[in-house]
C-alpha cells in the first residue's frame, strides 16, 4: 500500500525557497552538488530550474558514514565527482530526504575533504524530522512526520516520484 | 573424503559474504571481484582531490609484515594505508626476530600485544598468511601482498584494473602471460581473476621447465610458440625472469629465452593493433621484454601506481569493515541472548 | 563383566562376538577361552568353559591384535615428540598388539646398543609387543653399512633405512647384497631425493594451484623400479614401505609375477585423503609421501583388496605442536595416526571400498606375513587380540588423544569404532591399570 506526494509541489517550494536565499545573500554563482542517489536527480531538476547552467556535482559519502565499524563498506560505492573546484564557492547541497542528518554531516566532511567553500546551503525535497545531529535544511520542500512502519521512497530519475509505503517493500 | 579443512572461503569471507581477510582470489566469485574494482574507481578519484584521506580507518593500525624485502609494494601499501588514514608500522622481520630463532607464531604473538588491526604480509613461503589468519586471533585482518608461489591477489587485482580501463571489460577477451609462470604468484592470481570476470582466452606462453604440472587445470590454454600465442591477443602480460632460472637447469640462457619468449617489436606485431602490454615489474629490459616495446604507446607498464594504492585501499578497507561488521554482528547476538 | 574391571585373572571368557580369526573366516556369534596367555578354547568349548572372568562382546568384532610395520614411538629421543608410555598406549588403544619401530631413533639404531635400548625400554614402559627394525647404513647416512648381523642378533626384525633414502645406487646394491647373505628382509621407502628435490606435496593439480612445491610421481616410481631391479639382481628379500602411487603397486604386481620376493605397505592416510587435503594449506596433511591424487588413492586400494599391498601400516609420526604450528612449507611431514587408524578403515569399509575382512587382514596376517609373525586367532596361539564396537563412536581432540602428538587426521568429530579392549598375551594392554 503506498500513497504519492506531489513532487512538483514540493520542487515549486524548493525552487522558490532557494531563489529568496540567494537573493537574501547576494550569492551570484552558486554550484549545486546532490548526494547520490536521489538528491542526484533533484539537484538536477533544481538547477535546470534555477537556471544554473553550470554542471552539478555528484557526491557518494560512502567513504565518510559514521556505521563503517559497524556494517563495513558499501559494496557498491562509486566515484563521487566534481567537476569544479569547490575553494571559495557557495554550494548548494541538495538531498532527497533529511532524516537523522547523519548523511549531511558525512557529505560536508568529504566536501571539505576538496577544498574550503565560501558558504553552503543545504535543500532537502522532504524533511523528516527525527534529527540525531543538530543539522537543519535551509530550505526544505515539506516537513513530514511518519508512523513506525512506514517508509519514503524516491523513484526516479524521470518521472520523478515519492512514495510512502506502509511496510518495508 | 575431505577432512577437517578450512577452504579459503570459510577463512576470508564473513557469513554475509564481506571480506574479512584477503588471501586469495580462489572462492571469491565474479561478483566480489567486480566489487573490489568499482570501489577502487572511487579511491581512484580520491586520489585525484587536493586532500587525498578519507577517515575509514581512522585509528587503525596496519603493519607491514613483509618477510620479504619488497620497497615497491610496502611502499604502495604504506601509501594505501595513511590514505585510508589509518597508522602504519613497517617490520622487516628479515633483520629482527626470527632471524634470532623466535618462531612464526611467536612474532604474530608479540605483535598483537602491540594492538594491531591489520597485517599486511608478505612471505617467502606458499600458505603462510593462510597459516596466520588460522592462529592469529580472528579479529586482525590478513592482507596477502604475496605468499611464496602462491598467490599475489592485489597485483592481480591492480592488473585486472588496468585491463579494464583500457579494455572496457574482459568479455571477449584473449590474454596471454608469458614467462616463468611455474614460480609465479602473479601469474597464478591473474589466471584465476581473469576465469572469474570472463576473459574468454588466456593462454600461458613458456617453455616446458617454466609451467607447473597440470597447469591447465588452473584455466589456461598453453602455447610453447610464441608466435602462435601472440595471434589476435588483446593484452599480453610478461613475467620476469629470475637469473636464477639459468642456474636450476630451467633454461639454457637469457639470450635462448629471449629469442624465444622475449616481448619484440615483431612478435608484438603478431597482436592485435590495440593489444596492451603488461609486466608487473620491476622490468629485465632485453630479457624479457625489447626496451622500445617497455616505453611504446602500446605499453601500460607504468600506469601501475596510481591503481596499487587504489586497489590496496579497497581490499584493506572492505577487509577492515568485514571483521567489524562481524564482531559487531556478533556483539549483537551476545546481547540479544543476554536479553531472551 | 563391567567396563571398569580389568582382566587380572587366569582366565578369560569372551562370549557373543564376530569373530574374524586371521585365515580369513568369520564367526558371527563366538566363543573363545583365553588361558595362561593363549587361546585355550573356541567355540562350543569355550562357551561351556568356566573362566575367572568373562566378557560379553554382542556387537563386537574380535580380531587378532593388529601389526603395524611401520611406527615411530621416539624412543631414545628428546622427549618432545612423544616417548614409549605415550605411543605404546596409544597404539594398544588403536588395537595394536605388535608394532614394528623405525630406526630413525636418536640416536639411530644403527648398533646393538641402541637395539636393546629400544627393546629394554620397551620390556619396562609398553604393554605392547616392540620390534625394532634396525638401521640399513650407519647412523642412516646411506653411505656405510651397518653391522646388520648383530642388529639381527640384539632383537631386529628386519633392517630399513627410515625415511632416508640411499642416495647412492652402488652403495643401495651392497647393502641389498650383505642383507640377502643373513637373509635379512629389507625395507626401504623409495624415494629418489634428486627428483623428489625441494618438494613437499604431490606435484599435481593442487600443487599447481597453490604454488606448493611438487614431488613428482616420478621420484617414487623411479625409484621402486631401481630398487624393483637391485632386488632382483641380489636376490634380497625386499619390503617397499608406504607406497604413495598407483603405478607403484602396477610394477610391484609385475614384479611378483617374475617371482621377485618384494611386499609393500601402504599408509591407512593414503587410503583416505588425497591432495585435496592441502587445499585449506592444513599442516597436519604435509605428509611424507605426499598424498596424491584420487586415482593414485584408489589404486591404492585396489591394491590393498588385491593382496598386491600385503600391509596397511600407521606411519605413526607423533611431534609437538611447534612443528605444525607454521607456514605450511616450514612444518614437519607426519601425522599422529595409530589412534584412529582403525576407525578411518571403519570409514571405507561403511563406504564399501573395503570389507572389514580384508580391512583387517590388511592389519592382521597381511603385516604378520611380511616379518614372519603369526596374527591368528587359533587354538593355542598366543592370545594377542583386539575387541572393538564397529558402532560406537569416539571423537578424537587435543584432550582425548593419548599419543604426545595432536595432529591427527580427523579432530573434533566422531569416528565410528571404539576399541573395548587389547590384549597381549592375555593380558590387558588397554585399557590397562
Amino acid at each position: 500500500m503506498s500513497a504519492l506526494l506531489d513532487v512538483d509541489q514540493l520542487l515549486d517550494k524548493l525552487e522558490a525557497g532557494l531563489r529568496n536565499l540567494l537573493e537574501e545573500r547576494g550569492i551570484k554563482s552558486p554550484v549545486l552538488i546532490g548526494i547520490r542517489t536521489g538528491g542526484v536527480w533533484v539537484a538536477d531538476i533544481i538547477g535546470k530550474r534555477l537556471g544554473i547552467e553550470e554542471p552539478f556535482g555528484e557526491l557518494d559519502i560512502s567513504f565518510y558514514r559514521d556505521d563503517f565499524s559497524r556494517i563495513g563498506l558499501n559494496p557498491k560505492v562509486t566515484p563521487s565527482s566534481l567537476p569544479f573546484d569547490t575553494e571559495d564557492r557557495d554550494i548548494i547541497l541538495v538531498d532527497d530526504v533529511i532524516m537523522s542528518g547523519r548523511t549531511i554531516r558525512a557529505a560536508m566532511n568529504e566536501l571539505f575533504d576538496y577544498g574550503r567553500p565560501a558558504s553552503i546551503i543545504l535543500a532537502t525535497l522532504i524533511d523528516l524530522g527525527a534529527r540525531e545531529l543538530p543539522i537543519q535544511p535551509d530550505v526544505a520542500g515539506q516537513s513530514l512526520k511518519l508512523d513506525a512502519p512506514q517508509r519514503i521512497k524516491l523513484r526516479g530519475p524521470d518521472p520523478l516520484r515519492i512514495e510512502i509505503q506502509a511496510a518495508e517493500q | 573424503m575431505t577432512a577437517n579443512l578450512a577452504s579459503p572461503n570459510h577463512l576470508q569471507l564473513t557469513r554475509d559474504g564481506q571480506l574479512r581477510h584477503f588471501l586469495t582470489l580462489d572462492g571469491l566469485g565474479r561478483e566480489l571481484l567486480t566489487d573490489i574494482l568499482d570501489t577502487a574507481d572511487s579511491f581512484i578519484e580520491v586520489g585525484e582531490r587536493s586532500i587525498k584521506k578519507v577517515p575509514l580507518l581512522r585509528g587503525r593500525t596496519v603493519v607491514n609484515l613483509f618477510f620479504e624485502a619488497s620497497t615497491r609494494t610496502r611502499s604502495t601499501f604504506e601509501l594505501a594505508a595513511k590514505r585510508l588514514s589509518a597508522d602504519v608500522l613497517n617490520l622487516d622481520i628479515n633483520t629482527s626476530a626470527t632471524s634470532k630463532g623466535e618462531s612464526l607464531s611467536d612474532t604474530l604473538l608479540n605483535l598483537e600485544a602491540m594492538a594491531s588491526d591489520m597485517f599486511v604480509v608478505r612471505h617467502a613461503q606458499s600458505g603462510a598468511p593462510h597459516f596466520i589468519a588460522e592462529s592469529v586471533t580472528p579479529g586482525v585482518a590478513i592482507i596477502n601482498a604475496g605468499d611464496g608461489r602462491h598467490a599475489h591477489p592485489t597485483q592481480a587485482m591492480l592488473d585486472m584494473l588496468t585491463i579494464r580501463q583500457h579494455k572496457g571489460g574482459f568479455e571477449g577477451l584473449k590474454v596471454a602471460i608469458v614467462g616463468d609462470i611455474l614460480h609465479s604468484r602473479v601469474a597464478r592470481s591473474q589466471i584465476r581473476a581473469l576465469n572469474e570476470l570472463g576473459a574468454e582466452q588466456i593462454r600461458v606462453i613458456a617453455p616446458g621447465t617454466l609451467l607447473p604440472k597440470d597447469v591447465e587445470s588452473l584455466g589456461c590454454t598453453v602455447e610453447y610458440d610464441m608466435a602462435k600465442g601472440m595471434k589476435d591477443l588483446d593484452v599480453v602480460i610478461m613475467l620476469r625472469l629470475q637469473k636464477e632460472r639459468m642456474e636450476g637447469a630451467l633454461l639454457p640462457s637469457e639470450r635462448e629465452f629471449y629469442r624465444l619468449y622475449g616481448l619484440s617489436q615483431d612478435k608484438l606485431a603478431l597482436a592485435h593493433p590495440e593489444c596492451i602490454v603488461m609486466h608487473p615489474g620491476p622490468i629485465n629490459r632485453g630479457v624479457e621484454i625489447e626496451s622500445a616495446v617497455a616505453d611504446g604507446p602500446q605499453s601500460v607498464i607504468l600506469n601501475q601506481v596510481t591503481n596499487g594504492i587504489a586497489i590496496r585501499m579497497a581490499v584493506m578497507s572492505m577487509a577492515m569493515g568485514g571483521q567489524m561488521a562481524e564482531r559487531q554482528q556478533k556483539q549483537n547476538e551476545i546481547n540479544e541472548r543476554g536479553l531472551a | 563383566m563391567s567396563g571398569n574391571d580389568h582382566f587380572s585373572g587366569a582366565s578369560l571368557k569372551i562370549t557373543g562376538g564376530r569373530l574374524l580369526d586371521g585365515h580369513g573366516s568369520e564367526t558371527p556369534n563366538s566363543a573363545l577361552l583365553i588361558r595362561n596367555g593363549r587361546i585355550a578354547a573356541i567355540g562350543e568349548a569355550a562357551e561351556k568353559a568356566d573362566a575367572d572372568q568373562s566378557f560379553d562382546a554382542r556387537g563386537c568384532v574380535i580380531s587378532p591384535g593388529f601389526v603395524d610395520l611401520s611406527c615411530n614411538l621416539r624412543e631414545p629421543g628428546n622427549g618432545q615428540k612423544g616417548n614409549m608410555v605415550s605411543e605404546t598406549r596409544a597404539a594398544a588403544r588403536g588395537g595394536f598388539t605388535t608394532v614394528c619401530v623405525s630406526p630413525e631413533t636418536s640416536p639411530v639404531n644403527d648398533s646393538r646398543a641402541v637395539t636393546h635400548l629400544i627393546r629394554d625400554g620397551a620390556y619396562v614402559s609398553s604393554p605392547i609387543r616392540v620390534l625394532p627394525v634396525g638401521a640399513l647404513t650407519r647412523g642412516l647416512d646411506g653411505e656405510m653399512l651397518s653391522d646388520m648381523s648383530g642388529l639381527t642378533a640384539a632383537g631386529c626384525i628386519a633392517v630399513g633405512n627410515g625415511s632416508r633414502g640411499v642416495r647412492n645406487a652402488r652403495v643401495l646394491r651392497r647393502c641389498m647384497a650383505y642383507a640377502q647373505t643373513f637373509g635379512l628382509i629389507v625395507m626401504l621407502r623409495p624415494e629418489n631425493q634428486s627428483l623428489a628435490a625441494d618438494g613437499y606435496a604431490h606435484d599435481g593439480l593442487v600443487s599447481a594451484r597453490l604454488g606448493l612445491l611438487g614431488i613428482p610421481e616420478v621420484a617414487e616410481t623411479a625409484a621402486v623400479m631401481e630398487m624393483l631391479l637391485l632386488a632382483e639382481e641380489t636376490g634380497v628379500r625386499l619390503h617397499l614401505s608406504q607406497l604413495s602411487c598407483g603405478r607403484s603397486v602396477e610394477m610391484v604386481a609385475d614384479a611378483r609375477s617374475r617371482g621377485i620376493a618384494v611386499t609393500a605397505d601402504v599408509a591407512m592416510h593414503q587410503l583416505v585423503f588425497t591432495e585435496e587435503a592441502l587445499s585449506g594449506f592444513d599442516s597436519r596433511f604435509h605428509l611424507r609421501p605426499p598424498l596424491r591424487s584420487e586415482a593414485d588413492r584408489q589404486a591404492l586400494v585396489a591394491g590393498v583388496r588385491e593382496g598386491v599391498i600385503d600391509a596397511i601400516v600407521s606411519q605413526h609420526l607423533p611431534h609437538e605442536s611447534a612443528a605444525k604450528q607454521a607456514p605450511l612449507p616450514d612444518t614437519e611431514p607426519g601425522l599422529s595416526s595409530i589412534e584412529s587408524l582403525l576407525s578411518l578403515g571403519l570409514e571405507l569399509v561403511q563406504r564399501g571400498e573395503f570389507t572389514l575382512a580384508e580391512l583387517i587382514r590388511g592389519l592382521t596376517s597381511g603385516p604378520a606375513s611380511v616379518v614372519g609373525l603369526n596374527a591368528t586367532i587359533g587354538q593355542d596361539d598366543v592370545a594377542d587380540l583386539c575387541v572393538f564396537d564397529p558402532e560406537a563412536h569416539w571423537t578424537p581432540s587435543k584432550r582425548s588423544l593419548i599419543s604426545a602428538g595432536h595432529h591427527a587426521p580427523v579432530l573434533d568429530r566422531p569416528l565410528p569404532g571404539v576399541v573395548r579392549f587389547t590384549l597381549v598375551e592375555g593380558r590387558e594392554a588397554w585399557p590397562g591399570a
